[in-house]
């Protein structure tokens, strides 16, 4: 009798002790409730408010740092300062002054090397996709290269090719290729086995299986290959400008960054993203035209979850 | 006996001796494997998965070389997919970057060229239109269902006007009812040519249902266990499914397939 009220005393006992542990639990779960309207709040915002108060949010901040005098204006000028630099870069560039010239020199290496690696990916990627020699000897060797730090070639190319444009479109060129050569290769490989034996039961011949099926099943992942690589295209030609001088917008970079005219630097850097983002755009536009039956798309997921 | 005789005459695909063996694999998929299939007639293969019944079919489509044995076709030796042949398989597999139309001229175009694809596209429309894809000729497959891209590819193997159908659990992949409305839309087009038709299924209905001869396989070593003919009246429709004999003919066949896996 005794024994057992004992027990229950510590029971008892045991129970009187348990909320002071759970009570921190449950604010825990108060603050986690809050936490989770917080982000909700956010979540609903619409895209272009979000990305505005991001932006803005950092801009803040970053005029902040510049206001307490923590670091010097030289090291990071206020966005003041950058943005009436980017003004002035986009008058010059608007009215055809110094800059646009610069501009244009970089634009043509871009374009030249990433046509270049367009030409030689797709080669090599139909190369490697279709034989078996490729499969075996040139992939591995691409992988290799893949792993190797590509920005390291530059020098290779200054000396080969000169500080003229070439040895940028080379640049350019070689920073692009390996995405095209590796959305080409992935592309090739994405044929099902069914459709294969629908052309073989229709008799296709081999280079109507290639034309009519294997390269239309291949030209989405063609496309991302093209993305990634128009985008390396312009870090290639703009890396092989720092390193070999010339009369690009990289050299122009370089030469502000040399005087210490960061806020300069910055306009221009915006303006490289800015080019980089419209040759990706282009790239994107053509690929939702060619490619305008691939569910798979990222821009058709969008279509579809909005839709829905 | 004597329906022996008199379809020896139009015997249309002779299997002889047949037997099969992937590379790297144990088991034989097909085994002395005898049979033949007479003009006009509709025949099922049917038998659970790994029977070696699609490996039957491709060897008849000539899109697979079996290991030992001879697959004739009026007396010819199949070695590439035949003229008069038209398949289809379990997925429509329609190329989704053409219309509904351009998929079912796919044939013709990589047939006779583009050029001649154009003067085929009334009749392609025709198909499309039998099939009651009126209003979806140039609709893209993505915008289709599952029955009606069946549809689509039952008029991809139409448009070459086979006389002879290899189909490959066509309608596996669609809904119970969707398959029965296929079915009879099958049987329709099949009587409405006089084509000669092989069916590889894994429905024991579907087979009764539609065949004039059902081949019962077992597995491992994939073989034809038993030949069940089926003497229901044609045409046949959903009433057929309350006819007496099609419950018997359905045991039948339910029994033959247990009998071929007694050792289960």
């Amino acid at each position: 009798m005794s024994s057992t009220g004992q027990t229950s005393q510590v029971r008892d006992s045991s129970r009187r002790t348990a909320p002071p542990t759970t009570r921190p639990a449950g604010g825990r779960k108060k603050n986690f409730l809050l936490v989770r309207r917080i982000s909700a709040f956010f979540n609903s915002l619409p895209q272009p408010v979000a990305i505005l108060l991001v932006l803005v949010t950092i801009l803040l901040f970053w005029e902040g740092i510049v206001r307490t005098g923590a670091v010097s204006a030289i090291i990071l000028p206020s966005p003041f300062r950058v943005a009436e630099q980017v003004g002035i870069v986009a008058t010059q560039l608007a009215s055809g002054g110094f800059l646009a010239a610069e501009l244009w020199t970089t634009v043509q290496e871009i374009l030249i090397g990433f046509g270049l690696a367009c030409v030689v990916g797709f080669i090599m990627g139909l190369w490697i996709g279709q034989t078996q020699f490729g499969r075996k000897a040139i992939m591995p060797l691409f992988v290799m290269l893949e792993a190797t730090p590509k920005i390291a070639f530059a020098p290779v190319f200054i000396a080969w090719f000169g500080f003229g444009i070439s040895s940028k479109f080379i640049m350019a060129a070689f920073m692009s290729l390996f995405p095209i050569i590796i959305g080409t290769v992935a592309g090739l490989a994405a044929t099902s086995e069914d459709e294969i034996k629908l052309f073989k039961s229709m008799k296709a011949s081999a280079w109507d299986v290639f034309w009519k099926l294997k390269l239309m099943r291949a030209l989405p992942f063609i496309f991302t290959g093209l993305k990634i690589a128009v985008v390396a295209a312009v870090t290639g030609a703009v890396a092989a400008e720092f390193i070999g001088g010339g009369i690009g917008f990289g050299e122009q970079i370089r030469v502000a960054a040399a005087r210490i005219a960061l806020d300069r630097v910055f306009a221009l850097i915006l303006v490289l993203s800015l080019v980089g983002a419209l040759l990706f755009s282009l790239v994107a536009l053509l690929q939702r035209k060619v490619t305008f039956w691939d569910t798979d798309s990222p821009a058709r997921r969008k279509k579809k979850r909005g839709s829905a | 006996m004597s329906s022996l005789t008199a379809t020896a005459v139009d015997v249309r695909y002779k299997i002889t001796n047949v037997s099969h063996t992937f590379p790297g694999m144990e088991v034989q998929a097909l085994k002395d494997i005898n049979l033949s299939i007479t003009s006009g007639s509709f025949s099922s293969l049917i038998g659970p998965s790994g029977c070696g019944k699609s490996t039957l079919l491709n060897t008849m489509a000539g899109l697979l070389s079996p290991s030992q044995g001879q697959v004739t076709l009026d007396d010819q030796n199949v070695t590439e997919p035949p003229d008069e042949v038209g398949i289809m398989f379990q997925k429509a597999t329609l190329l989704p970057w053409r219309t509904a139309i351009d998929n079912v001229l796919l044939p013709i175009e990589l047939r006779d060229g583009a050029k001649a694809a154009a003067t085929f596209s009334d009749k392609a429309a025709n198909l499309l239109d039998t099939v009651g894809l009126a209003g979806f000729h140039e609709a893209y497959p993505r915008e289709l269902s599952g029955g009606m891209a069946q549809r689509v590819a039952i008029c991809r193997m139409l448009i070459t006007e086979p006389e002879i159908l290899l189909l490959d659990e066509p309608f596996g992949a669609l809904d119970e009812l969707t398959r029965e409305r296929m079915d009879l839309e099958l049987q329709r087009i099949a009587a409405g040519r006089t084509a000669t038709v092989v069916l590889v299924t894994h429905s024991i209905p579907e087979a009764v249902l539609l065949s004039d001869r059902v081949f019962a396989m077992s597995a491992r070593p994939g073989s034809i266990s038993d030949v069940i003919d089926i003497d229901l009246p044609r045409p046949r429709s959903m009433e057929t499914l309350n006819h007496p004999a099609f419950g018997a003919y359905v045991s039948q066949v339910r029994d033959a397939l247990n009998r071929g896996h007694d050792y289960v």
